[in-house]
This record gives structure tokens, sequence and C-alpha cells, in this order.
């Protein structure tokens, strides 16, 4: 494939996933070309080889370009485990590389920043958790408080806010460092790593249904985005085939999901102006949604509805019916609530120009997903690269240029339209046939990569099969990866009491980048 | 104007709050011993400090849909507050991460007596397939109960709400 001047040897793996591997120092070489013309770094992890015919250590890194989306891994060897910083060209690979020394041991060298990222205190500055070698279930070392240099700000009448890590209302655990000058935010600095599971060591050795129950519980308001990830890089590691209609209802659990979270982020983002009406509104909304889930397919929030090879929940004709009801009473009454929201001086007026991601800095950061779309970053795979079934459905992108919470919440409002009409047109053209079939049995090693566009964003899983058929490697990759960042930058300038607004308003996912 | 379309959708809306479930005392770890007195108070209002002490974000989503118009909880006397130094009841979400650790016991010990622990889902309690996935590794140290005391276990992944609210109801209430 011809990227820039050169031609890279790169093999299709499935469609618009292109698979290739390169010597590490090439790396800076292939990520120059794609950001020159105009893609992005998604993600970056490693994997421990030794064990594999290419021994060593690996560092994976998966691209988007206008081709597709492209996986290239390089060897490094066992001794001195080093490939090339590559933020240099992407900014976004610097959290992602130091994640991957604390879990392997593979160095970025050249880096600037090399302080431990997902590693606090639970295991040692020399201790590799996805190294092969390490027992995950060795005793414990005494707890001792996580110390992290962070960056201080210093000079006359600034002082820190420090936030977290469990804060103050129901959200999922992080650490906030604010620098601030009276209530203008001068820094904002994250620690996160607070629910790390050692969730990838988990999926070691499992055999691929029992990884597709962890995969759910990745990030449990992206459960059909992951399992749908997972389950598709499974299948195309076997070479197995998915009947038409469970490819349909997985698009369709996708869909409802990103419904669900977007209603309920309406109302909080209402909720975070003082507008307690919009809050109670969309979670009536929301909450009449969830029954609907939990009585058409057994689970409110659809989990393990999606498993290697299919499904394991129909939809009925009478279900389909109920389903269309709901979706045409809540498309009339988002359309009222959104002519509330837009006449609402005082809500527009905090929503207007706050943490403002500008379309040049979003590009140069690779925000991402819904948040990337409302700072003009045109990128959704399910327009450009479609998976079946999206390219039948013709879906249209929602992109806003203003990068402030106004704008991330009229993406919002647009993708809940269009996610209702999808839900609506999947139901009409619903495939007959099967549920579920079969896995095809493997004999050698095997990988493949799963790519699903998320509420958030793009969810990636790459899954490597032993050969005996159970995980050897599973890395899932969330959007959040990318878009925490940003919020860094998103706040600079705002007020501290606009803070929870500019956070809502992402919305990132914490235990999906602590994994 | 939006007031007027406010006020419209309102009234338009009614009122869609159920009643309260009944408390599952089944749900209890211990048999809790309760002073009338202190019932009496806390029957009436109970503040909540919910701890995400590693949990996949799951549980959190019900816990805001008991905030939400049909659950109503603070119509109940029942409402979650920012510190844990205002509250009575912790409702942690699990497993514990090791990250976490020090900071749930910090919060558990900044919670002034009498105290309940509601353990909230398959992780938090370690019970049934998913609890036993996400159990104790380098990472993490498993059930809440494997770090702070726990009073109600309410299991599944997630919970409902309706099991979430008998839970809570589980801890503050008189055994009937």
């Amino acid at each position: 494939m011809k990227i820039g001047e050169r031609d890279w040897a790169l093999r299709q793996a499935g469609p618009h996933i292109w698979r290739g591997d390169l010597a590490a120092a090439e790396l800076p070489v292939l990520a120059e070309a794609i950001r020159q013309t105009g893609g992005q770094l998604v993600a970056l992890w490693g994997s421990d080889d030794r064990q594999q015919a290419a021994g060593g250590y690996a560092v994976h890194v998966a691209f988007m370009s206008a081709e597709g989306l492209l996986w290239v891994h390089a060897p490094l060897s066992a001794e001195a485990p080093q490939f090339p910083d590559l933020s240099v060209q992407f900014p976004q690979a610097e959290r992602m590389q130091r994640a991957a020394f604390d879990l392997l041991g593979i160095r970025a060298e050249g880096a600037v920043d090399t302080r431990k990222w997902l590693r606090h205190s639970a295991w040692a500055e020399n201790e590799f958790p996805l190294r092969k070698d390490f027992d995950a279930h060795r005793p414990a070392p005494t707890v001792v408080v996580d110390a992290y240099p962070f960056i201080r700000v210093e000079g006359d009448g600034v002082h820190e806010i420090p936030v977290g890590p469990i804060h103050a209302g129901t959200i999922e655990p992080g650490h906030f460092r604010f620098s601030i000058i009276g209530d203008r935010i001068l820094k904002l600095e994250q620690r996160l790593g607070y629910t790390h599971q050692g969730l990838e060591k988990r999926f070691e050795g499992r055999d691929v249904d029992t990884g597709a129950r962890l995969a759910v519980r990745i990030s449990g308001d992206s459960c059909s985005a992951f399992s749908w990830a997972y389950c598709m890089a499974v299948e195309q590691a076997t070479q197995s085939a998915v009947p038409p209609r469970a490819v349909a209802l997985r698009a369709l659990f996708l869909e409802i999901e990103r419904i669900a979270n977007h209603l309920g982020d309406l109302g909080y983002l209402g909720n975070d102006v003082a507008l307690a009406f919009g809050f109670m509104q969309f979670w009536r909304l929301k909450e009449d949604w969830l029954r609907l889930s939990g009585k058409l397919f057994g689970h409110r929030y659809l989990f393990d509805c999606i498993v290697p090879g299919g499904v394991t929940v129909d939809l009925s004709e009478t279900g389909k019916i109920e389903l269309r009801v709901v979706c045409d009473r809540i498309e009339q009454e988002v359309r009222e609530l959104k002519a509330i929201y837009d006449e609402h001086a005082g809500l527009q007026d905090r929503f207007v120009n706050t943490g403002i991601c500008k379309p040049a800095l979003a590009a140069r950061l690779g925000l991402t997903g819904m948040a990337g779309r409302a700072s003009a970053q045109a990128w959704d795979a399910r327009v450009q690269f479609p998976q079946a079934p999206y390219d039948r459905l013709d879906v249209v992108m929602a992109t806003h240029r203003n990068g402030d919470v106004l704008a991330r919440a009229e993406v919002r409002f647009a993708e809940v339209f269009e996610s209702l009409r999808l839900v609506r047109q999947l139901m009409a053209t619903l495939p007959t046939g099967e549920l579920r079939a079969v896995l095809e049995p493997t004999a050698a090693s095997s990988e493949g990569l799963g790519w699903v566009e998320g509420w958030r964003g793009e969810v990636i899983v790459a899954v490597r099969l032993a050969a005996d058929g159970t995980l050897d490697r599973v890395h899932p990759h969330d959007p959040s990866w990318q878009n925490w960042p940003l919020l860094e930058v998103g706040v600079l300038g705002n007020i501290v009491p606009d803070f929870p607004l500019i956070n809502k308003s992402f919305n990132l996912s914490y235990s999906g980048q602590d994994l | 104007m939006a007031t007027h379309l406010i006020l419209q959708k309102i009234f338009k809306t009614g009122c869609v709050s159920e009643p309260m479930p009944a408390p599952d005392v089944s749900m209890r770890t211990c048999e809790q011993a309760l002073h009338a007195d202190i019932l009496k108070v806390f029957g009436q209002a109970v503040a909540i400090r919910h701890v995400d002490a590693g949990s996949c974000n799951g549980c959190e989503l019900e816990i805001h849909a008991i905030n939400g118009p049909h659950y109503n909880i603070e119509g109940a006397g029942v409402k979650f507050a920012a510190s844990p130094r205002h509250v009575d009841v912790l409702l942690v979400t699990g497993p514990v991460s090791r990250n976490l650790e020090t900071a749930l016991k910090r919060t558990y010990e900044a919670t002034p007596n009498p105290k309940w622990v509601v353990a909230m889902g398959d992780c938090g309690c370690g019970c049934g397939e998913v609890g036993g996935l996400f159990g104790e590794n380098y990472a993490s140290c498993g059930k809440i109960a494997d770090v702070i005391p726990v009073d109600v276990e309410v299991p599944g992944c997630p919970p409902t709400p309706v099991a979430l609210l008998q839970g809570i109801l589980a801890a503050v209430s008189a055994g009937k």
C-alpha cells in the first residue's frame, strides 16, 4: 500500500483492516507518512513474544488512514526492548507508551515524559505484569501510598486544588490536579489508573467464550462496542463467518447503547447547569429505553448478548412493534426537549464557548470519536469504513466546528436521531436465519482485530489465539486514551465550576483506559 | 419561551415515580444490632456516599438510574452526599483495585459511626461467575469485604434498580 512516497507491505486482514510487520526503526517513518496524509494514531500496545517463533517482545501500533485501520507490529529484542518515541508524530502516543512500559517493560526511546502511568504501587518498578513469567497471583506487596511527580505551577497567587480519586458524585475514580489563579484554570493534570484490574492479564489462557464475558465488562457503558469488537477479532482470527441476522442484531445493540448513553448524558448536561428538569426528563426517557431492552433482550444494558459466532438473543415480530413505538415516542420527546435546550438562555450561556477544543488542536492531538466530531474531526468508522451491516445503512455523520460544550451536545442530539433511524432501518431489513455459528477450529496461533464505532468513538480489540484456541494476548483500546489529554487542554482558562460540565460533555471512560 | 415549554412538558409528563419496594432482608450479611432511636432518625432520612472502588462503570449506571424520576430515591428520604463525613451508608462497587485500597479504607474511616456498608454487584460481592472472573490478582483485592466490613450485599451484574433499593433499605430498616 502506498502511503506518502513509499510502498508499505501490508496485507488485508478484514474489511478496511490492514496488517503488516516492520522493523522498529521504520515506525517513525510510517507514522510521519500517515501524519502527512491526514491520518491518526489510534492505539499502541505491546506483547511478550518470547514464547512465539519471533522471540523477544513486540510493539503494536494501530493507525487510522484513508485506507482504513493499519495494524503494524515491530519485533523488539528480549535483552533491550526499545522502539523510537512516536509521540513526536502523534502526541496521543505518550500515555500509551508509558502504559506499555509499566505493563511490559518495553521502552519508547527518546520520550520526554517517562513517568509511570498505570503503575501506582501495586507492583514494583522492575515488575512487568504482562510478561508471561509474571505470576498474577503472587502475594501482594505491602501497600504504600503512591507518589506521583505532578508538574507544579508556581508563582504569585497560584494554588492547587487536588480532586479525587474518590469524587463527589457518582463517577469513576481518578485524580485531577488543578492549578488555578482566582477561579481560572491555569493547568489541569490528570492521574488515572486507579481502576486497573489486571484485565489484560485476566484474558490470558482463557477460552474465547470466557473472554467474551470479560470483554463485556471492560467498560460497562460500552459493553456492546467492546464485546462486538472482541468477537470480531476472534472471528477474524478463526476465519469464522457470522450469520447475517446476528450481524444486524449486533448493530442494533450498538445503536441502542449509543442512544441510552447520549440520553443519559444530555440529562446530566442539563443537571450540571442547574436545569434539573432536563435531568429528570432525559432520565425518564433513558429508563423507558433501558426497561424495553430488559424486556426484549433480557438485560437492561445488553450484557452478554454478543458472543463469539453471533448473538444469544433474538428480536421477535411483536418485539419489533414495541421497539418501533418507543423509538417514535422518544424521537418526538427528544425533539421537544431539544427545543427547550435551544431556547433556554441560562443553559445556552453556560454551554456556548465553554471547554473549547479548536479543530486545529484537535487534529494535532488526535481528538477522536463523538468529541472529535464536535471539533470538526470528521471520522466515523460506520461512515468511512463500514463493517457489515453498516455498509448497507448509509449512516449520516454528525459534525460541528466549535468544539465547545454546546457542539458536543449538538452532536449527541444529532446522533440520537440518526441512531433511532438506524434502529428502525435495521428492524425493517433484519435478515432471517441463525443467531450463532460455531467457530472454525484453529490449528496454529492466529490473530485478529475488531473495530467498532462505539458511542464515545472507535473501540478496537486485538486478539492473539494460541494454537490450542485459548487467548494468548488480548488488548482492548478505548477512545478515552486519546481524548483524556484533550480535556486537560479544553478546560484551560475556564472557571473551576465549569469543570464538571466540560467533563460531562466528554464523559470519558476511566475503566476503559485503566484496564 | 423556554419557561412556557418547560411547564407544558411537566404537566404533560405528570408523575412517573413508582412506590418504593420492600426491603429485602435476605441481602444482609450479618445480624444488625440497631437501636430503635437510631432507626427513628435514619428511618426518616439517610445519606449515602457512593465509592467506585474499581468497577467497570456498569453498577454506576444503575446508581444514576435510582436518582431518576421512576425510582425517585430522594423522595424516600435517601440522598447521595458528596463527603463521607456526611453520610450513614457507603455504597461500594468493586472489585477493589489495589490502586484504590487505601482510598477506600480512608473513606470508611472518615465515615462517622454508626455506619453501614452496602456492597453492590457480583464483583463487589465476589459471587457468581462474574465475581470469580474478577477475583483477587496482582492488581485487585477482590470483593469489598476483603477490604472493609460489609453489612449488605446486593448481587447482580449490575443489580437492577429495584434490587439496589431493596438492599439500601435492608441496610437501614428494622428487621421485620
